[in-house]
């Protein structure tokens, strides 16, 4: 047991090790990208009003933002403020990064968190149907909507949704996380749902097809093996085949699979947020790319590191607690 | 006894004229396109690949054949519906649909193969790197993939698109930065392979460089791999790219991407002009299927035994 924890321990330390590492990296590499960049932060933070700001202004703006100190300086004066939990002001939002981010995660979390358990359910089912079916029709139906989903932008998904619940059938609201014009306060939880369903669909629908071939692959994989042969010979057939031998052995990659599926997740969040003007995270990143906001750029890209990360040690993390081979031996760690 | 059980079930796929002559035992197909004809997997794929490669071709060669003056408005025929003289429609300006659409995806289909054979160029030195070049190297090349996978590809792309201040070279650039780890994974553990080969061994103990046996030796035999990441990577290529130029980074407004179309529909959404959404869509969706398609096909002839 002590031995236990002890490995527990020492593999959540060389974890965090691993993210500092990470994180410091990936930090130095953004920072470097935006100063070699042709962008030139202080015309992006002006924007239209070029003719109106003299020399002298551009000047005070970029002693103000600390962008007239050599760029090591600038780093580190970054870096410190980063430790201390400070990622800097947004440039188009007017408000602290960590703000920023903290408020679109939320939404972003509420839309992701609903079609990932959404899609593994439904993916997982498909993918059994297709394996324990295979050949016919069910098969060829859902490896046929697989394929199709497979190479179907996620964007575009969003405006067929968009055209047929929105304009044509007019059941679900066209976009935003809010209805328009109703105080923040009258917003009721039934309103954020109903601007949720679209976005959430269409990341599900495009999100099953990769889980659902996947759980397929693999429960075909152990439907070829001896000892389901052996089962079969028994008489064992049908569910009771499946779930006595099948149900086991594809679940832990079933699992790890939705884990580690956290960064097409985001990625497929960016997209629909903005196909459906969802304020979420993505499309702040979206936003920040396109007007030029270094330091809120700098915070998503940070942020959505961090996320994926968090998903690959979920997954490392159950491996252990579900595979007793990982638990006993510590081997893995 | 044996010989009764034999013909009753397979005497239905065979063809009369089968029984006898050439290709006795060989079997008809029972479905699809080679309905009753005598071919085997290989054939059938080749003729896919003709077929889709004609047919992408034709898509790249029309789009740039194609001049501006097809693309010129016409306002009193603006807002059409889908009609025989314009199969997608007209938007708001009166331009055709259809020729944006074509001009588009030939756009997409160059920029996705720049930016694939970036990749799949990238894949192919770190995977013979970290095969090859000892093992600090292979350690720092995997921490670098991770490095690359740890954050999602979009967001890498934005941030790529941003920093080369927009244009088509930053889209490439960063379809070429994002699509690479994977390939690279596979190209390493190939390499890793050959590397005990005997011939290998041999040409080590004959004093012959760990470049020279990279480059001459080893990359040889991975350039069907590489040719098979390369067109599997295509499809999703492709799919970024008008992802990307659907956010609006990238390119300018006037360029006929098809990212850019899609976008400039989302406008008139509400207003029932479902037909500039719909149909670039789906003949991208075609495009990029077709790609897939291709890929999967070539590797039936590349490697028949993992193809699934």
């Amino acid at each position: 047991m002590v031995n236990m924890i002890w490995n527990m321990g020492s593999w959540l330390l060389m974890k965090l090790l691993r993210l500092i590492l990470l994180l410091v990296a990936l930090s130095i590499i953004t920072f470097t990208l935006m100063n070699v960049s042709p962008i030139d932060p202080v015309q992006a933070y002006i924007g239209a009003d070029a003719m109106r700001v003299g020399p002298e202004q551009r000047q005070a703006i970029a002693e103000y933002w600390g962008l007239d100190a050599p760029p090591l300086q600038q780093y580190l004066h970054w870096m410190s403020a980063l430790v201390r939990g400070d990622l800097g002001t947004s440039m188009i939002y007017r408000a602290p990064v960590t703000d920023v981010i903290g408020e679109r995660f939320v939404h972003s979390l509420a839309l992701m968190s609903v079609s990932w358990i959404f899609t593994g359910l439904v993916g997982f089912f498909m993918g059994v149907i297709a394996a324990m079916y295979k050949g016919r029709l069910l098969d060829r139906l859902v490896t046929g909507y697989c394929y199709l989903i497979a190479s179907t932008p996620t964007f575009w998904m969003g405006l067929l949704l968009l055209v047929v619940f929105a304009v044509w059938l007019g059941w679900l609201p066209f976009g935003l996380g809010v209805p328009a014009g109703v105080l923040a306060e009258d917003v009721t939880l039934a309103d954020r749902i109903h601007h949720l369903l679209l976005p959430a669909l269409t990341l599900s629908l495009i999100g099953i097809a990769p889980i659902a071939l996947h759980t397929r692959e693999k429960l075909l994989d152990v439907l070829s093996s001896e000892y389901v042969l052996y089962a079969r010979a028994q008489g064992e057939r049908g569910f009771t085949l499946w779930r006595r031998h099948g149900l086991r052995n594809i679940l832990l990659p079933a699992l790890t699979l939705q884990f580690t599926s956290f960064s097409e997740l985001f990625g497929g969040a960016v997209l629909a947020e903005q196909v459906f003007s969802y304020p979420g995270l993505g499309q702040a990143a979206v936003e920040s790319g396109l007007r030029g906001d270094v330091p809120l750029l700098m915070g998503i890209v940070l942020c959505s590191a961090l996320f994926v990360f968090v998903g690959n040690m979920l997954a490392d993390l159950l491996y252990r607690f579900i595979d007793p081979r990982m638990r006993k031996g510590g081997a893995g760690g | 006894m044996h010989a009764k059980k034999h013909r009753s079930t397979d005497v239905p796929m065979y063809s009369r004229l089968n029984r006898r002559g050439l290709f006795r035992g060989q079997r008809t197909n029972r479905r699809g396109l080679f309905r009753g004809q005598r071919t085997n997997r290989r054939r059938r794929a080749l003729v896919t690949i003709t077929c889709v490669t004609v047919i992408l071709m034709g898509i790249v060669i029309a789009g740039t054949m194609l001049g501006d003056a097809r693309l010129a408005t016409q306002l009193e025929q603006r807002n059409q519906a889908p009609s025989m003289t314009h199969w997608f429609g007209t938007d708001l300006l009166g331009r055709d649909m259809f020729v944006r659409t074509v001009k588009g995806l030939s756009l997409s289909i160059q920029v996705g193969l720049a930016g694939a054979a970036i990749s799949s160029m990238i894949a192919a030195v770190v995977g013979l790197l970290a095969a090859t070049a000892g093992r600090t190297i292979d350690r720092m090349i995997s921490w670098l993939i991770d490095l690359f996978l740890s954050v999602p590809h979009l967001v890498t792309m934005i941030l790529i698109a941003f920093v080369c201040g927009g244009g088509l070279t930053g889209i490439m650039i960063g379809i070429g930065l994002t699509h690479w780890p994977s390939l690279a994974r596979v190209m390493r553990a190939e390499a890793l392979q050959l590397r005990s080969a005997d011939y290998i061994l041999i040409s080590a103990r004959l004093g012959r460089s760990r470049y020279w046996i990279a480059t001459r030796h080893m990359l040889p035999h991975l350039v069907p791999q590489l040719l098979i990441g390369f067109l599997l990577m295509f499809p999703h290529a492709i799919l970024h790219e008008a992802a990307i130029t659907f956010l609006g980074l990238g390119l300018s407004p006037h360029e006929p991407a098809i990212g850019i179309i899609l976008n400039e529909s989302m406008r008139y959404l509400s207003n029932g002009m479902w037909w500039l959404a719909i149909c670039p869509g789906v003949a991208l969706v075609c495009v990029v299927r077709l790609f897939s398609i291709l890929g999967d096909r070539l590797r039936l002839l590349i490697e028949p035994g993992r193809a699934r």
